[in-house]
């Protein structure tokens, strides 16, 4: 086995007295699709957001590479390599679509130190913006206020703002959410084909199973703060206990705790 | 199309404004010289607060600072007019970087109430440190000489001295234009519609916020800097935080939105006080309605209301 690109180590997440996250341990291998599921409140997003800095685990470490990013702020663990999406829309608003993938490549190309050129004439980011935006089959709506695009379009953007700061690792969570089936069946093609070039490694949390059995090489199910399996598809099918406290159980409690 | 009318606008405006002295009375000059001051301490309060999106409550320290720092240089140690310009720059910044590097690590309420009780810390030393800034009667009795390199000035002639004011003005404001048109001014934007987007994009917030909040306290220090031959003092009231409110009302009633609109804010401000005043004693009361109006039927501002109307239009 090759080196981890991800080492999770025994991280803990407490909100006052409860765990939203408890002693999570886990490695992710470099260009892996590893699938998060659990009903909501099993913690997904509070692993989320330990792994990208948004938050600082009480216990335990987040190793990148082999190299400890526990607790860094967001831009750090993102200069790393680590870009994430977010459960509801992330984006800027009153920027054009194509704007809103300058400001990732700014910041990658460092153009965001620059004082006195032209962004509106910057056509280095500009071009390579619009690549991306075709990439995700949005490059249509380059012009458009990101603000007034469709909500299926709207999470497609987010992915490109993601995919543009080049990440290695990249979180996304629930991003078919809310969208039409066409758009799902969109963004499921987008994923595969991201993954099957090789220059990824994904991290997904999905409440969509036809989604996750199609993308996952392996899948972790949360339960309450735990990791109750974590396997290969087939393997987590056929658990027992995933049957009972996820598959097609309609029981779980609904709240999200720390979303 | 729009453009170029817009592009023309601008250039007939500019032209009476070089014009104003040869056909405007003297009364009007005086007034104008306010407006374009005034007009670039909102637009550089605008970098933090339109552009970045922090409601900075305590503005008035740098412009106050500014005028302090010419006022003193120009008494003290008689150096020519553009050395003390650079000086009231150089402190305006290095205040705002002081007092930014607390400040832009909190958000929304506390950003504000920080820079606000920043801002009175400084009136305060203004005003109790007699030895230094003469309290509360503040620094008068200074004149203007030389303008600086060798150019040979009558800078106590209104007339030159609002041509002055005008080119400086209309260079900082070029230069506070070409830098929220700039790469780095698309980032402050962003920071303003979704910080943390732009924090998993990799960039320091904090950073990009503390070099906004200490640009708007450069530009707003060479308008203090430009203020105190106009008044012929500094004092302590311009360090007040009711002074640090006059941006915020002047953006507000111009509109955020666009470049121009503190601008503009800054000459309704400035002309309905000086037309009011004239009237009745009262010209909070209707400063205030004014105000109230537009907050609650043209929220983006005078200027911004009619340009968003009229690109839209067809």
């Amino acid at each position: 086995m090759s080196e981890p690109i991800l080492s999770i180590q025994d991280l803990t997440k407490h909100f006052g007295g409860n765990a939203a996250v408890s002693g999570i341990t886990l490695d992710v291998q470099p260009r892996e699709t590893l699938a998060i599921i659990g009903p909501n409140g099993a913690g997904k997003t509070t692993f989320y957001n330990m792994v990208s800095g948004r938050m600082t685990p009480t216990r335990g470490k987040v190793l990148l590479d082999g190299q400890d990013i526990t607790g860094l702020p967001p831009h750090r663990i993102s200069r790393l390599g680590v870009s994430r999406s977010f459960q509801i829309n992330n984006i800027f608003t009153e920027m054009t679509v194509r704007e809103n993938v300058e400001v990732a490549l700014a910041a990658l190309h460092h153009h965001s130190r620059r004082w006195f050129n032209l962004a509106s004439r910057d056509t280095v980011l500009q071009e390579e913006a619009q690549a991306l935006l075709e990439r995700l089959s949005i490059g249509g709506l380059a012009e458009r206020r990101a603000g007034v695009i469709s909500y299926g379009d709207k999470r497609l953007l987010e992915i490109a703002v993601v995919l543009a700061t080049r990440p290695r690792l990249v979180l996304l969570d629930e991003p078919t959410a809310g969208m039409t089936p066409d758009e799902t069946r969109r963004v499921t093609g987008l994923v595969k084909s991201l993954a099957d070039s090789g220059d990824y490694t994904f991290l997904i949390t999905e409440h969509d199973m036809e989604v996750v059995f199609s993308l996952a090489d392996r899948i972790l199910v949360m339960h309450r703060g735990e990791a109750l399996v974590v396997g290969t598809p087939e393997e987590v099918r056929r658990h027992p206990e995933v049957r009972r406290a996820y598959l097609g159980e309609e029981d779980e409690e609904e709240q999200e705790a720390g979303a | 199309m729009k453009q170029t009318i817009l592009l023309g606008a601008l250039l007939v405006a500019l032209i009476g404004l070089v014009a104003l002295p040869w056909f405007a009375p003297y009364f009007y000059i005086f007034i104008v010289t306010e407006i374009l001051i005034m007009g670039l301490f909102a637009a550089s309060f605008n970098l933090v607060f339109g552009y970045t999106g922090m409601l900075s409550f305590g503005h008035a320290a740098f412009f106050g600072v500014g005028c302090y720092a010419t006022a003193m240089t120009l008494l003290h140690l008689k150096w020519p007019f553009l050395y003390c310009l650079v000086l009231s720059v150089g402190a305006g910044a290095l205040l705002a970087l002081v007092i930014g590097f607390f400040s832009v690590r909190l958000n929304e309420v506390y950003f504000a109430m920080l820079t606000l009780a920043f801002g009175m810390m400084v009136f305060s030393v203004a005003h109790h440190w007699r030895s230094v800034t003469n309290g509360s009667d503040g620094i008068a009795g200074f004149t203007l000489g030389d303008f600086g390199l060798g150019l040979d000035l009558t800078l106590g002639n209104p007339a030159v001295y609002y041509h002055v004011v005008l080119v400086f003005v209309v260079v900082a404001a070029a230069v506070l234009y070409l830098i929220g048109r700039s790469s780095f001014g698309m980032i402050l934007q962003a920071i303003r519609q979704n910080p943390e987007r732009v924090a998993f994009c990799g960039l320091n917030v904090r950073s990009y916020r503390l070099a906004a909040f200490t640009l708007g306290g450069a530009f707003a220090g060479l308008a203090g800097g430009l203020m105190a031959p106009f008044l012929r003092v500094a004092s302590p009231e311009m360090l007040h935080w009711s002074t640090s409110a006059e941006p915020v009302l002047m953006s507000i009633l111009g509109g955020t939105g666009y470049f121009l609109g503190p601008f503009v804010g800054s000459a309704m401000f400035i002309l309905l006080e000086t037309w009011i005043t004239s009237i009745t004693q009262a010209w909070m009361l209707f400063l205030g309605i004014v105000l109230a109006l537009m907050v609650m039927f043209f929220r983006r501002g005078l200027l911004g209301t009619f340009l968003d109307w009229w690109l839209e239009r067809k």
